[in-house]
């Protein structure tokens, strides 16, 4: 059901037109974000939705009626506005406040307070989280809570329509949050259709279920969040350097900015210079923090990471919590684990293999740590019964170039399938089903880049990247694994 | 906690009408009953109460029933009505103007229409049919057009209309008024002691005649203010605010300014221009009861009138048998009183 329907709106203020020819449709239950640089009339538009502002051409029709031919009180029957800040000369309670809001719905010259009003009141204020201080006064108030409190009085309205001018301006993070569920909740659970103004484009791509940007009062672009935050979009409409990223934990896009500082330390190269080895790890220093992607213990996933860890555990080690117990361990070797890529290994170290690989534009640093005590063949894993056992090849891939998403993505696949190789060469045989391995069951890949430097887009197996990576891996697994098997035959 | 439990008796708003009845018969008794001639309360009441019922009472000495039914009772009423009147239209412009030094005074309404009482007065107009409303129309036309050009001053200046700036506007108004009737007043050569008598107010010598002036239009004007006592409520939230949950915002504004000039016109018609009774009785009211127009614009009625009774008493009886003027002891009152909200205000928005 369309609830608000804009419909070739122009308007501004005495003479100027600040919108122009704006159209668009809200359904019911709906949040619907309008985003735009300063200046773009967002608050304009906003002011002729709650009809502060008179419209010079086109029409916004309300439940399907003309904006126009509701009265002041029927309006705000319907549509309630909470703008960013209220001012306040007198010091009101928080209940008279809230009070004002079923102004509209009172009748009569003597607009008597009904039972209904009563109620009606007490339950928004319980919603919102604002009756314990009913009896206070506004200015006894946090900048939150006065918020909340005019949130509630918009509420008791009972509006069909909710319009918000940068509701979470001014407030702090966990207030923005909270303002920000409780209207969500109010969207999916009573119906409310909710319009609001957002300056942060990251709450906006969260919580909205559509996104209107607006650039010079003219509708840039009215799609789903992930359509309208498109890093070119955003760039040109805002005119910065911005990247989007996916939300950890949420189907949201998320907008970073990219600052314009200098990285200095773009002539240091990560390679054998910095490799540290001891009996219990071998360390990798990074003089600068990593743009990571692994599958270690600690630091897995994407990141970035200054330390790199390779651990010696016995074959026969058992931890319930093994990364709570690597942290520790990292912890009490005087390495962070937040800026740590941890990995753990029933290798002997010193058969550690690793080679610099150097190119005209870029160049790669590749470690190995090899046994083959459990190798598995992945087509026939099926009669392997599911154990953790210590990894047993671990791959450190450092590339001195920037990669994309991709490349990151290629390398690791590159890497897997060199490995693969060499263990086919090796005949390396899976015990259970006395077939040829392609590597063990808890193998460990690190890609690092330093993001300076040559732009590497692709790390496919024919790519100038993947071509090193591929030969530096292969090298290095088929020579760590004889070293392996050498000891093993002592 | 004795202190809790005093504020929840005085914020109970029975007991609020209470007090304020009871201060309002205690003023209007000793307004009767004090001056060069003592009359006692009994009496008092005896006189009033025979004349209402219309019963001649033999024992009553004739001297003290015409100095309380001529004299005493006449002006008390009067100071009364005005000290109602330019309350009530204080807490009004106030609310309106969320701006709580506003008072018919300080924004130059007064001044305005002492401007139409003067040219009532000293040119000795009449308009046909009206008679004797002439010189209340005259003044409440002036209060009128004053707050218009006041406030579309003000917003020329700045469009958010500070506090600050109403009230400097108010004052530039309040002066220019001011000297443009000194001029009439030079101009037609009067004895000068009576006129400035006249302009810093005065309640005395009225009569009946001038209750007959001001009553109507308090009746009127202090009704359409407490019926738009909510979108008063609303309105000190904002204009846009007020838009918001409800209120025809530019049509309420209407009726209160007019609501406004017409009490004020019809005060200062019959009493001259008296200062700082709207701003410090709804200021008081405020801060005992709370911010709330529909108890703070009847309330301020009641405070309000006995204030001024009380402020007429102080004038007549402080140096007699001279008689100050009465805007002299409300201004005493209410400049220091308008100083300490200022620096309320500043405090306020300094933490």
């Amino acid at each position: 059901m369309e609830m608000l329907s804009v419909q070739h709106v122009t308007g501004g203020y005495t003479g100027e037109a600040v919108v122009k020819d704006v159209s668009f449709i809200v359904e019911k239950g709906e949040l619907f974000g309008i985003l735009g640089p300063n200046g773009s009339g967002k608050t304009t538009l906003l002011k002729m939705l709650s009809g502060i502002l008179p419209i010079q051409q086109g029409e916004v029709l309300i439940g399907g009626e003309k904006i126009q031919s509701y009265s002041p009180k029927q309006l705000a029957q319907k549509v309630a506005v909470l703008s960013q800040h209220s001012s306040q000369s007198f010091s009101y309670t928080v209940k008279e406040t809230v009070s004002l809001g079923r102004y509209a719905h009172q009748k009569g010259l003597f607009q008597t307070w009904s039972g209904k009003d009563e109620t009606v009141v007490q339950q928004v204020m319980k919603q919102i989280g604002v009756s314990q201080f009913q009896e206070k006064h506004l200015q006894e108030l946090s900048g939150g809570e006065k918020q909340r409190v005019f949130l509630a009085q918009a509420l008791a309205q009972e509006p069909e329509i909710l319009l918000l001018d940068e509701p979470t301006n001014h407030l702090d993070l966990s207030y923005q949050k909270e303002l920000l569920d409780l209207l969500k909740q109010w969207t999916t659970e009573k119906g409310l259709t909710v319009v609001s103004i957002f300056h942060d484009l990251n709450l906006a791509g969260l919580y909205c279920d559509r996104l209107l940007l607006l650039e010079n009062g003219v509708i840039k672009i009215n799609h789903v969040p992930n359509e309208v935050l498109r890093e070119e979009t955003i760039r040109d409409v805002y005119r910065t350097n911005i990247q989007k990223h996916p939300h950890p934990k949420v189907a949201a896009p998320q907008m970073v900015l990219l600052p314009e500082i200098q990285k200095a330390a773009e002539e240091i190269e990560i390679n054998e210079k910095m490799l540290h080895q001891s009996d219990e790890f071998i360390l990798l220093k990074a003089p600068f923090p990593l743009r990571t992607m692994s599958s270690g213990v600690i630091g897995a996933g994407t990141g970035w990471h200054q330390l790199f860890v390779n651990r010696h555990v016995n074959k026969d080690y058992n931890c319930d919590d093994h990364k709570a117990e690597m942290a520790s361990f990292l912890r009490a070797n005087g390495f962070e684990p937040s800026e740590t890529v941890g990995m753990m290994t029933a290798v002997y170290l010193e058969d550690v293999e690793y080679q610099y690989h150097q190119t005209d534009e870029f160049s790669i640093f590749v470690v190995v740590t090899a046994g083959v005590g459990n190798a598995v063949d992945p087509s026939k894993s099926g009669q392997h019964t599911f154990e953790m056992v210590p990894g047993t090849i671990n791959t450190w891939i450092f590339v001195n170039g920037e990669l994309s998403e991709e490349a990151f993505i290629q390398s690791i696949m590159t890497a897997t399938e060199a490995k693969a190789k060499a263990m086919v060469d090796l005949e390396v045989v899976d015990k259970v089903t006395g077939t040829i391995a392609t590597g063990t069951s808890t193998d460990s890949i690190l890609v690092a880049a330093a993001q300076t430097g040559k732009y590497l887009e692709y790390a496919g197996t024919i790519t100038p990247l993947g071509k090193v990576i591929g030969h530096a891996v292969y090298q290095c697994t088929t020579k760590a694994v004889q070293k392996s098997r050498r000891r093993k035959h002592l | 906690m004795p202190r809790r439990s005093i504020l929840k008796f005085l914020n109970n708003k029975f007991t609020a009408y209470g007090i304020a009845f009871i201060f309002l018969i205690i003023s209007i008794i000793m307004g009767i009953s004090i001056g060069t001639v003592s009359v006692p309360v009994l009496t008092i009441v005896k006189i009033i109460g025979a004349k209402l019922l219309g019963i001649s009472i033999s024992n009553i000495d004739p001297m003290n029933s015409s100095i309380v039914l001529n004299i005493r009772l006449p002006r008390v009423i009067l100071s009364g009505l005005v000290g109602a009147s330019l309350a009530i239209a204080g807490a009004a412009f106030q609310g309106l103007l969320r701006n709580p030094l506003a008072d018919p005074y300080t924004l130059g309404v007064s001044s305005g229409a002492s401007v139409g009482a003067v040219i009532t007065l000293f040119f000795n107009l009449s308009i046909p049919f009206v008679g004797f409303f002439t010189l209340p129309l005259l003044s409440i036309l002036f209060s009128f057009l004053t707050i218009f050009v006041v406030l579309t001053f003000a917003r020329k200046i700045e469009r958010s209309m500070r506090v600050e700036t109403i009230i400097l506007t108010g004052i530039i108004f309040s002066s220019f008024l001011g000297a443009l009737i000194s001029l009439m007043i030079a101009l037609t050569g009067d004895e000068l002691r009576q006129i400035i008598g006249w302009l810093l107010g005065s309640v005395s010598m009225r009569g009946w005649e001038y209750i007959k002036i001001i009553l109507p239009f308090f009746i009127i004007g202090s009704a359409v203010l407490l019926f738009n006592a909510k979108e008063l409520n609303a309105m000190s939230f904002g204009e846009e605010r007020a838009h918001h949950l409800g209120v025809n915002v530019q049509k309420r504004k209407l009726l209160v300014l007019i609501a406004g000039s017409i009490l004020t016109g019809a005060a200062v018609a019959v009493s001259g221009t008296i200062g700082f009774v709207g701003l410090v009785i709804p200021h008081l009211v405020r801060i005992v009861w709370g911010p709330d127009h529909k108890h703070l614009l009847p309330l301020s009625i009641l405070i309000g009138s006995g204030f001024l009774i009380l402020a007429d008493l102080i004038s007549r009886t402080i140096i007699s048998p001279t008689e100050l003027p009465i805007g002299v002891i409300t201004a005493l009152i209410g400049a220091p009183v308008f100083a300490a909200i200022l620096l309320q205000r500043k405090r306020m928005e300094r933490s």
